[in-house]
């Protein structure tokens, strides 16, 4: 087995506004063919990460690497091998997509016939060849989105950053956002994917990096990540009466761990929620707690990050 | 560099398409131009005329020069008429002539003034006038030019003297020569050098509109900001300069075709008088420059487009005013005639000024002091645009 190449390499990259530390110290790599997500709310640090890895914001301290290039705001030839898909659209609406695809082209060095038909690929990957000629504000914002995400794609990059790209767009096109993006690791493009939505980097990243106030706080597969929990199932009962009367019932079963009331019901972590459930559910009825609902829920990356800073993603 | 030639057709693209670039660069200001010429054309119709009073209290052959000399400057033309009185006169008397009885400025000559200078004594020549106006500068320009004749003469004499020079008739002839000759209008000193009519309101409205021009492609860097495109610009492969350097070349060009446009129709349509086309051309390019320089401190220092956009048109309109593009500033004299030069609008109508009935050389200084005006500003400009920026 041949080991893949690294696209990006970021060593301890660090960056601070004032007195606020944005980034504290985050390194990462990412191999060709591999889609990495960055996971973590707003404000943990993700835009400032990628903007210090396209080039467009100075570091304080730190490494990044793009195809072995050494990058920093002011290189060129590093850059080349970068596409960027920011997190607010980024078009001149007074312009068609077509042009658009071209203006950003020409920026990177393309031209003649291998630009056109270059454009027209990429138009037909973002489903918009139908409508190629039209001004760009005459787009909704799904088809905007789309066309943002294609100038990032024209050039060819060896890495593609998308920040967020999926903010703000409707169920359909987001799907295909999401479709597209799954295609383009297939293609031997490496993708820094950063997102606050756990079920978008479940779906589209080899690995994860949870990032939190400026650091990342684990990084691995989901499959790695869900283990920092112990691989325990989530279970959730919405519950009439004492609380507390639950939670005492259940507290000294070596099963369950880390029982307490939430929001009016009793939360704990179960190790094989299905094979313990009953018995859970007649100990908690039987210290006369009413039990109105049950939910359980497998382990995701919510859960690990949960687990990771105590709070939610989207707190 | 390429890449900043793209970026700048990108832009023309992007001003042409929303029509913003024609109202304000050319439709505007021809449209003021119009109307403004047709409604007051001052200069134009310019018919100066002025009536001197001279009260000659010396009655010496130096002051009858004086007094012919101007009743020579106005002579043929008939646009100035000169009243002499030689009896003797309280100034306190000339002064009501001089505010509201035809008599636009009046000239003292004191008792021994042709002894003093006969004789390398200081002499005074008071000129007493009104608050301002053509007049008074007209005034005050040709006693200055007296003055400065006579110094002249006197230093001719002295010269020639201290040189060992004994010949008393060659004194005698070089003293007779410490007389003012004919002094007529382009004598006076340049600074109050104006433009015809239709001209100067087509200068003035081009310059003034230049700004605003400019001024579009400069803040289109705060629009790119707010629109997140300067993100993909700046992740791009170019030198940010490339980026700064795209918008200043759009701005020129802008700022270039407006103004060619504006030069042709007024010529055509309205008669206007711009001289020689290089002087022109040289005096519109230093325009260019200085709006671009500072303009770009404006887009450098401001924090939002919109923010740019206030502070710029505040600019503009006060260099406008200031610079005597809606006005003659000069002839209203005192602190506004000299303050005028610090804006390029003056420079750049003072340019034009010297270059009628002149030739190229003559725009030169005006040239010069256009482009040093965009080198300063352009070098503060750099300053805030590097610290702008940012993603």
């Amino acid at each position: 087995m041949t080991a893949r190449v690294n696209v990006l390499v970021c060593r301890d990259l660090r960056r601070s506004f004032g007195d606020n530390a944005a980034v504290k110290g985050v390194s990462f790599s990412i191999a060709e063919g591999e889609t990495y997500g960055l996971l973590g709310p707003n404000g943990a640090g993700k835009t400032t990460t990628i903007s210090m890895v396209t080039g467009l914001l100075e570091r304080d301290s730190g490494e990044v690497f793009v195809d072995g290039k050494p990058l920093t705001t002011i290189s060129v030839d590093a850059k080349r091998g970068i596409g960027l898909v920011p997190q607010d659209i980024a078009i001149y609406p007074d312009l068609t997509a077509r042009e658009n695809l071209i203006f950003f082209g020409k920026l990177y060095d393309m031209s003649g016939k291998a630009l056109k038909d270059r454009v027209a690929e990429v138009l037909e990957i973002i489903g918009l060849t139908d409508r190629a000629d039209d001004r760009s504000d005459e787009f909704s914002g799904g088809m905007k989105r789309r066309l943002n995400i294609g100038i990032g794609l024209l050039h060819k990059p060896r890495l593609l950053l998308l920040d967020e790209p999926t903010v703000g767009v409707d169920p359909q096109s987001r799907n295909a956002i999401l479709e597209s993006v799954e295609h383009l690791s297939d293609q031997g493009m490496a993708v820094l994917y950063t997102t606050h939505y756990m079920e978008e980097a479940e779906r589209l990243c080899d690995r994860v990096g949870i990032i939190d106030l400026g650091e990342i706080k684990a990084e691995g597969t989901r499959r790695e990540l869900v283990q920092l929990v112990g691989q325990r199932d989530r279970v959730r009962l919405e519950a009439g009466g004492s609380g507390e009367a639950g939670v005492g019932a259940l507290a000294g079963l070596g099963y369950v761990k880390e029982v307490s009331v939430r929001d009016g019901g009793i939360e704990m972590l179960v190790e094989n929620a299905g094979a313990w459930l009953a018995e859970i559910l007649a100990k908690v009825t039987a210290a006369g707690v009413t039990i109105s609902s049950v939910d359980v829920e497998e382990p995701n990356l919510e859960s690990v990050f949960l687990h990771l800073t105590g709070r939610a993603l989207r707190d | 560099m390429r890449q900043a030639w793209i970026i700048a057709a990108k832009d023309l693209k992007l001003r042409v398409r929303d029509r913003s670039a024609f109202i304000v660069g050319i439709i505007a200001p021809l449209g003021l131009a119009a109307i403004f010429s047709s409604i007051f054309n001052p200069i134009e119709n310019f018919d100066f005329s002025a009536t001197y009073a001279v009260v000659d209290q010396d009655g010496g052959l130096v002051a009858t020069q004086f007094v012919g000399g101007l009743e020579q400057f106005g002579a043929g033309a008939e646009i100035i008429k000169v009243a002499t009185r030689k009896e003797a006169i309280d100034l306190a008397d000339v002064e009501p002539f001089t505010s509201g009885e035809g008599v636009d400025a009046a000239f003292v000559i004191p008792p021994g003034f042709s002894d003093a200078i006969q004789s390398d004594r200081p002499a005074e020549l008071e000129v007493i006038s009104g608050p301002g106006g053509v007049a008074a500068s007209v005034a005050v320009a040709f006693a200055e030019q007296f003055a400065s004749e006579m110094t002249f003469a006197r230093i001719a004499v002295a010269s020639y003297e201290s040189l060992g020079g004994t010949d008393d008739r060659l004194s005698a002839g070089l003293r007779a020569l410490a007389t003012p000759s004919p002094v007529s209008l382009e004598d006076l000193h340049a600074a109050n050098k104006e433009l015809a009519g239709k001209t100067f309101y087509a200068a003035g409205l081009a310059i003034f509109f230049l700004f605003f021009t400019v001024q579009f492609g400069v803040n289109s860097l705060l629009d790119e900001r707010h629109a997140g495109t300067l993100r993909r610009l700046m992740a791009a492969p170019m030198r940010r300069s490339s980026i700064v350097l795209g918008k200043g070349i759009m701005s020129f060009v802008l700022g270039l075709v407006s103004m060619v446009v504006l030069i042709v129709a007024t010529t055509l349509l309205f008669g206007a008088e711009w001289g020689n086309p290089l002087g022109v051309f040289l005096l519109v390019v230093g325009g260019i420059v200085s709006a671009l320089g500072i303009m770009g401190i404006v887009a450098g220092f401001a924090k939002t487009a919109e923010q740019a956009q206030n502070y710029s048109s505040m600019l503009a309109v006060i260099l406008g005013f200031l610079g005597g593009t809606f006005f003659p500033v000069g002839q209203a004299g005192g602190i506004l005639a000299d303050l005028r030069f610090i804006t390029p609008h003056a420079w750049f109508m003072r340019g034009l000024g010297d270059l009628a009935g002149g030739n190229v050389a003559d725009v030169f200084p005006a040239v010069g002091a256009l482009l040093l005006f965009g080198l300063v500003t352009g070098a503060i400009a750099a300053l805030g645009l590097k610290k702008g920026l940012q993603p």
